[in-house]
């Protein structure tokens, strides 16, 4: 069986996204860029399935600027087999990544591809419903475990609540939640061997896909600075407060 | 870089800046959080070592055929460096094992010695040391008065090694000892011990100022019986293992004092944020913003430096003024910044509770293990004078 994961290059979760003093986005130049936390969890899934002999073949797969190359070395290195590279220097909405990757999948024919559930820069969280409906194939969303036995795949979600149990039917799509796995560090026998590894260099255009935008961003802010708390005298003023201020009791 | 502002990119390699990474996560998740306990227990922790090999640290430079990594003193120096940003005292043990150790025995070990020692020290199951300091001979390391007489098959060894890094903790150990004492430096040789042999023994573990956990000892030699098998390189070849060694050592442990310095930064950045007075965050105050510029400056001054000279000698350009420029330089520095990073946290840095006494104590170290900043101005001066003449 062959998997396929596709990853995304963002602002490092450690670093405080700066806003451009012209409200065009966020500030880039100089920060540490990583691989995206749930395509970590993506890419160690497709790992673990590959050495317990349930995947033949891991295909890590980023779309994004010359750069992106290095978080596919970065899949490459925890255990993936080989890369392909959609360059393009454009921050593409889901839509268009969503229909770039149904042209690799059209290609390559995986039978599972999992996705994070979301990417920490836009938070747009939709890539894998858009992909699942473009391919017309069974989407487990927020992946707390996963199971595979023959072309079935049991996936628990997270859902507001509690626990979902679902079972779909492969080629499928499974988009990951944070508790799925602990994704490993990259060994440095590994980052050598990754160097080895095969990328196959794309763009947009050798899928076919139109990549215009349909979204306008107006500007871009920093979210209002969070006000401090204030001490109440007694604990009838805290009741009163939370009665009729806050509306919680 | 792995930090939360921009800063300089020093144009490494794709793979580079990925282990750096790589031990970045590691060392931040496994031994940032044990190292206040690492100092205050003063407990060497061995539980890392089998992790840190399944990572591929400890043979970093122990080329593929042998087991090994692979990879050059760039990449070693930049390792340490992440492990010592988050405990310097893990930094120290693992320079001593990696570099002292490990790399010495992959430089000057014939087949067979690496063959039987490498493979366990790599994985981490062992740890390596190495021994040349003695009580009466510490910068002038060629008076050393550990006796090595030939005997039947091997050599009797009687005598003392004094600071001896991993000591307590180490399975196989690099010795220097005198196979004649009327030769000087010519009459050095190493030799490979492990605990096991007859007559071996570790003195007490001492109680240090800083570094602490990275357990240190005195070893002594009561007719120790060693094999030939166990001589490293030629009888009477240790003097030249020994200080080519030093140039190497010299420039992976700068890594210690450059991962002390961004600690140190570590620490003062939300610290300057998050602390308010006057009603402001002191990082508003130019004082605080002179001393926190200073800092980054160095900072960037001594990792430019070192990172020059480890890519210089994987060039195979090694030099002795360099090695030992780029350690007296980081190493001084480390400890003024500490000191630096102390006075920024006001109060709270004086007391225990903040890690910055704990990087002040242990950047001291780097100021006098691996030769004192005296005798590297000395060996600096003297070489470009020699070479002036």
């Amino acid at each position: 069986m062959k998997v396929l994961v596709p990853v995304k290059r963002v602002l490092d979760y450690n670093v405080k996204a700066r806003v451009k003093s012209d409200q065009s986005g966020i500030d880039l130049a100089n920060v540490k860029m990583s691989m995206n936390p749930f395509d970590e969890i993506s890419v160690e899934q497709a790992v673990k399935m590959k050495e317990s002999g349930a995947a033949s073949e891991a295909i890590v797969v980023s779309i994004g600027p010359a750069k992106a190359q290095e978080t596919i070395r970065t899949g490459l290195a925890m255990g993936m087999d080989r890369g392909i590279h959609v360059t393009t220097d454009e921050d593409l909405e889901p839509l268009a990544v969503a229909k770039i990757l149904k042209a690799i999948c059209d290609e390559e024919g995986p039978e599972l591809v999992i996705l994070g559930k979301q990417a920490i820069d836009n938070d747009y969280g939709s890539t894998g419903g858009m992909l699942a409906a473009l391919m017309d194939w069974p989407i487990g969303s927020a992946a707390n475990s996963m199971e595979q036995a023959g072309s079935e795949l049991t996936v628990v979600k997270e859902v507001d609540g509690g626990l979902q149990t679902v079972k779909l039917q492969m080629p499928a799509i499974v988009t990951t939640d944070l508790r799925l796995n602990e994704p490993r560090y990259a060994s440095l026998p590994n980052i050598m061997k990754a160097k080895k590894k095969p990328i196959d260099a794309k763009t947009p255009a050798d899928y076919g896909v139109d990549t215009a935008p349909r979204l306008k961003t107006l500007k871009v802010t920093e979210p209002e600075a969070r006000k401090a708390g204030i001490k109440v005298e007694d604990a009838a003023q805290l009741v009163d407060k939370l009665k009729n201020e806050a509306g919680v009791i | 870089m792995t930090t939360t502002y921009p800063t300089l990119q020093f144009g490494h390699s794709e793979e580079t800046q990925m282990i750096r990474e790589t031990v970045h996560g590691f060392a931040q998740e496994h031994i940032a959080p044990i190292a206040e306990a690492v100092d205050a227990d003063n407990k060497f922790p061995r539980h890392l070592w089998p992790l840190m090999g399944k990572l591929g640290l400890h043979g970093i430079t122990v080329p593929e055929k042998d087991g090994g990594t692979g990879l050059g003193y760039l990449q070693h120096t930049i390792a340490l460096e992440e492990i010592s940003r988050a405990s310097a005292s893990v930094g120290l043990s693992y320079g001593a094992h990696s570099n002292l150790c490990i790399n010495q025995l992959r430089r000057w070990g014939n087949a067979e010695q690496r063959a039987k020692y490498l493979p366990k020290l790599m994985s981490g199951e062992h740890v390596g040391s190495l021994a040349m300091s003695e009580p009466s001979a510490g910068s002038d390391v060629v008076s050393m008065k550990l006796k090595a007489e030939s005997a039947q098959g091997g050599y009797l060894l009687n005598g003392n090694k004094m600071w001896i890094t991993n000591g307590p903790e180490a399975n196989t150990l690099l010795v220097y000892a005198k196979t004649d004492p009327n030769a000087g430096s010519k009459g050095i040789s190493a030799f490979i011990i492990t605990p096991d042999m007859e007559g071996f023994s570790t003195a007490q573990k001492l109680d240090k100022l800083g570094m602490r956990g990275s357990d240190t000892c005195e070893l002594v030699f009561e007719d120790c019986f060693v094999s030939k098998e166990n001589l490293v390189g030629e009888v009477g070849q240790g003097a030249e293992i020994l200080m080519s060694g030093l140039d190497y050592e010299r420039v992976v442990l700068s890594g210690i004092s450059v991962g002390i310095m961004q600690a140190c930064l570590d620490v003062v950045l939300p610290f300057i944020h998050e602390r308010k007075q006057f009603g402001k965050p002191i990082g508003t105050f130019q004082l605080m913003q002179g001393k926190l510029a200073d800092m980054y400056v160095t900072l960037s001054t001594a990792r430019s430096y070192v990172y020059a000279v480890a890519a210089a000698c994987d060039r195979g350009e090694t030099t002795r003024k360099d090695a030992a420029g780029c350690i007296l330089y980081a190493a001084e520095k480390s400890t003024l910044m500490a000191s630096d990073a102390i006075q920024m946290l006001g109060g709270m840095g004086y007391i225990n509770e903040s890690p910055t006494g704990r990087l002040w104590r242990d950047a001291k170290l780097m100021e006098i293990g691996a030769g004192t900043s005296e005798i590297r101005r000395w060996l600096i001066g003297r070489e470009l004078f020699g070479e002036t003449a």
